[in-house]
């Protein structure tokens, strides 16, 4: 999300009248970036490496090969709890959709993936933080069917605050049901891999996103169970340097691959002809 | 220590037990007095059992002396044998499980285990599992399998723990291994929330067939303090959390998320927990005869249909 505040950020006055629409800065460095370049370098930072957050609609551009994806997502959230914080979430919903041109937190759809027939799910994090209710959990679980009904592998990117708050009990049930729609592709022999990108935590790490047959996560994306404010309250320490990132997780033995975004689609290419039954051998492809 | 909203019931059940004592010591009929009070009495305990709210049930569902997982398994079970270990890395006392008749049939038993005491309660680190606790239950879910025994789990758990030690065994692994493992047991599978279902940690091993939920329990994506702390900015908002997350069995019963509710002794089953444990048992035997015409095939198909419906969206 901070990284759209960025683009979104209002031309300031004075001495830069010219420079803000075209440049941008790294979160991370500072360095200042060509936006144009920044894009085609996948949002990593060409000077120190730092992965940024990216748009679900240029992460399928990214995976997805040219031309083949066709979205299967667009169900509607509802407000079954009636749910009412500082702000009803009705209107919460209202202006996430607003934001984002997307009805929930997740875009997916068929594609072929290095020609591989897929199912690619991509967690939105502009919306709601990415969070899961039962709008995501039914996409992830139709995608799912809809791999194993047509013989795709599953790819899901997962960005997600975890489970959301507004539908309770409903959206923690959507741990069980994305999880029990895996079985399908199981018995059909069909892979799943999943992609771990900042943030992965909560009740979406402890549910599909952990149970892939391959896992891929972006260097230094935060992923975990608890969030590290709700640890360092419960420890009252802080926090061991790289604590939950992507190489920490690698170390611990919980994630396969730490993949920079550069050659992230070239690494899921070859996981997905190695394991998909219906691709023949081919090297270096 | 009583719960605020009990107190002025069990200041006048003492003034009813002074004012009895009194007539038995002096000999003075104070009898109609003693009615008067007792009058006030039924009409303050419907006054405010029979209109608890959400908050007010979040903590019946803390409250100390509520049967906990053991006293359930030694008072409605026989023969319970624990079993302890994960065979991986240690045991996680927050998690207790092993092998039980119940009224004859063999079960395998797993539940969540807060302390009955300070002490105990820091040895259980308050029913905060970690991995090693799930392992735990997964291990008895294969024994379930292997011998084709019912799988009854017991929740009470404010949440999995949240530390840098449960990070570093995977704590989100296992619980998704655990939802994993339970949703494909062969065997009929039965849950019940006994105090608190909180989040992943509690539905690790709630994956059943059918889900119980005793009167004053609750289960949630997230407990009421940490929803207020977030949504709010201020755990003391929690009060107005537990309303909105419609968290109470008679909530979650309409949303289908349990498929029945455990009656608790007037007051709260710690009130009277061996009425509550009758009952815990009366319910679990029921449900266990519902589900025993079903072929292990069936009995996944039904789990996956129990879930796989669960939530509410339109349809684009
Ligand atoms: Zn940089």
């Amino acid at each position: 999300m901070a990284l759209e505040r960025l683009f979104r950020r209002k031309r300031p006055s004075g001495e830069n009248r010219d420079v803000p629409e075209l440049w941008t800065k790294c979160e991370a460095c500072g360095a200042q970036l060509y936006k144009k370049e920044f894009r085609e370098n996948l949002y990593v930072c060409p000077k120190c490496g730092h992965h940024h957050r990216v748009p679900a609609s240029e992460r399928v551009e990214m995976l997805a090969d040219a031309g083949t994806f066709q979205e299967i997502t667009g169900l509607r959230p509802l407000d079954p709890l009636g749910f009412v914080d500082t702000k009803p979430y009705a209107e919460r919903l209202r202006a996430y959709q607003e934001e984002t041109g997307r009805k929930d937190a997740i875009l997916g759809g068929t594609c072929t993936i290095g020609g591989v027939p897929a199912v690619l799910l991509v967690m939105d994090y502009a919306f709601a933080g990415g969070s899961m209710g039962s709008v995501v959990g039914e996409e992830i679980a139709r995608g799912a069917e809809r791999a194993a009904a047509e013989g795709r592998a599953l790819v899901i990117v997962a960005a997600s605050g975890g489970a959301r708050m507004q539908e309770a009990a409903l959206s923690l049930m959507q741990m069980a049901k994305t999880v029990m729609s895996l079985d399908r592709l199981w018995e059909k022999r069909l892979p799943y891999v999943s992609i771990l990108t900042d943030p992965t935590t909560g009740g979406v790490t402890a549910s599909f996103a952990a149970l892939a047959d391959v896992i891929f996560a972006e260097p230094g994306a935060l992923i975990g169970f608890a969030g590290p404010r709700v640890i360092r309250q419960t420890i009252r320490q802080e926090l061991p340097e790289g604590f939950q990132r992507s190489e920490f997780l690698l170390k611990h033995g919980m994630v396969d691959r730490v993949t920079d975004r550069r050659k992230l689609k070239g690494e899921l290419v070859r996981a997905l002809r190695h394991l998909h039954p219906g691709v023949p051998y081919a090297v270096g492809v | 220590m009583p719960l605020e909203f009990e107190k002025p019931i069990l200041e006048l059940e003492k003034r009813i037990a002074e004012l009895r004592e009194t007539a038995r010591t002096t000999g003075v009929d104070l009898e109609a007095e003693i009615r008067l009070l007792e009058d006030r009495l039924a009409r303050l305990k419907e006054e405010v059992y029979g209109s608890l709210n959400a908050w007010q049930r979040v903590q019946l569902a803390r409250a100390p002396g509520r049967p906990t997982t053991l006293d359930v398994l030694e008072k409605a079970f026989q023969d319970f044998l624990e079993l302890h270990g994960d065979r991986a890395f240690a045991d996680d006392p927050a998690i207790v499980g092993g092998l039980a008749y119940l009224e004859g049939q063999k079960v395998v038993v797993v539940g969540h285990q807060k302390g009955r005491d300070t002490k105990e309660n820091l040895h259980r680190n308050f029913g905060m599992p970690h991995p090693e606790g799930y392992r735990k239950a997964m291990r008895l879910m294969d024994l379930a399998d292997r011998f084709g025994y019912p799988f009854l789990s017991f929740i009470d758990t404010p949440g999995a723990y949240p530390g840098v030690s449960a990070e570093e065994r995977g704590q989100a692994w296992v619980i998704a291994q655990s939802i994993q493992r339970m949703s494909r047991l062969k065997v009929p599978a039965i849950a019940l929330i006994l105090g608190e279902g909180g989040s992943g940690g509690a539905l690790a091993i709630g994956v059943a067939n059918r889900v119980l939920i005793m009167e004053n329990a609750w289960y949630s994506v997230i407990s009421p303090e940490s929803c207020a702390a977030i949504l709010w900015r201020d755990a003391k908002e929690a009060p107005k959390a537990a309303e909105a997350l419609k968290l109470t069995a008679r909530d979650l019963l309409a949303q289908k998320v349990v498929d029945a509710i455990v009656p608790e002794p007037e007051g709260g089953a710690h009130k009277d927990p061996d009425q509550a444990i009758r009952n815990i048992k009366e319910a679990l035997l029921k449900t266990l005869e519902e589900l025993k015409g079903l072929s292990p095939e069936e009995l996944y198909r039904d789990r996956y249909r129990r879930f796989r419906t669960l939530g509410a969206y339109a349809e684009s």
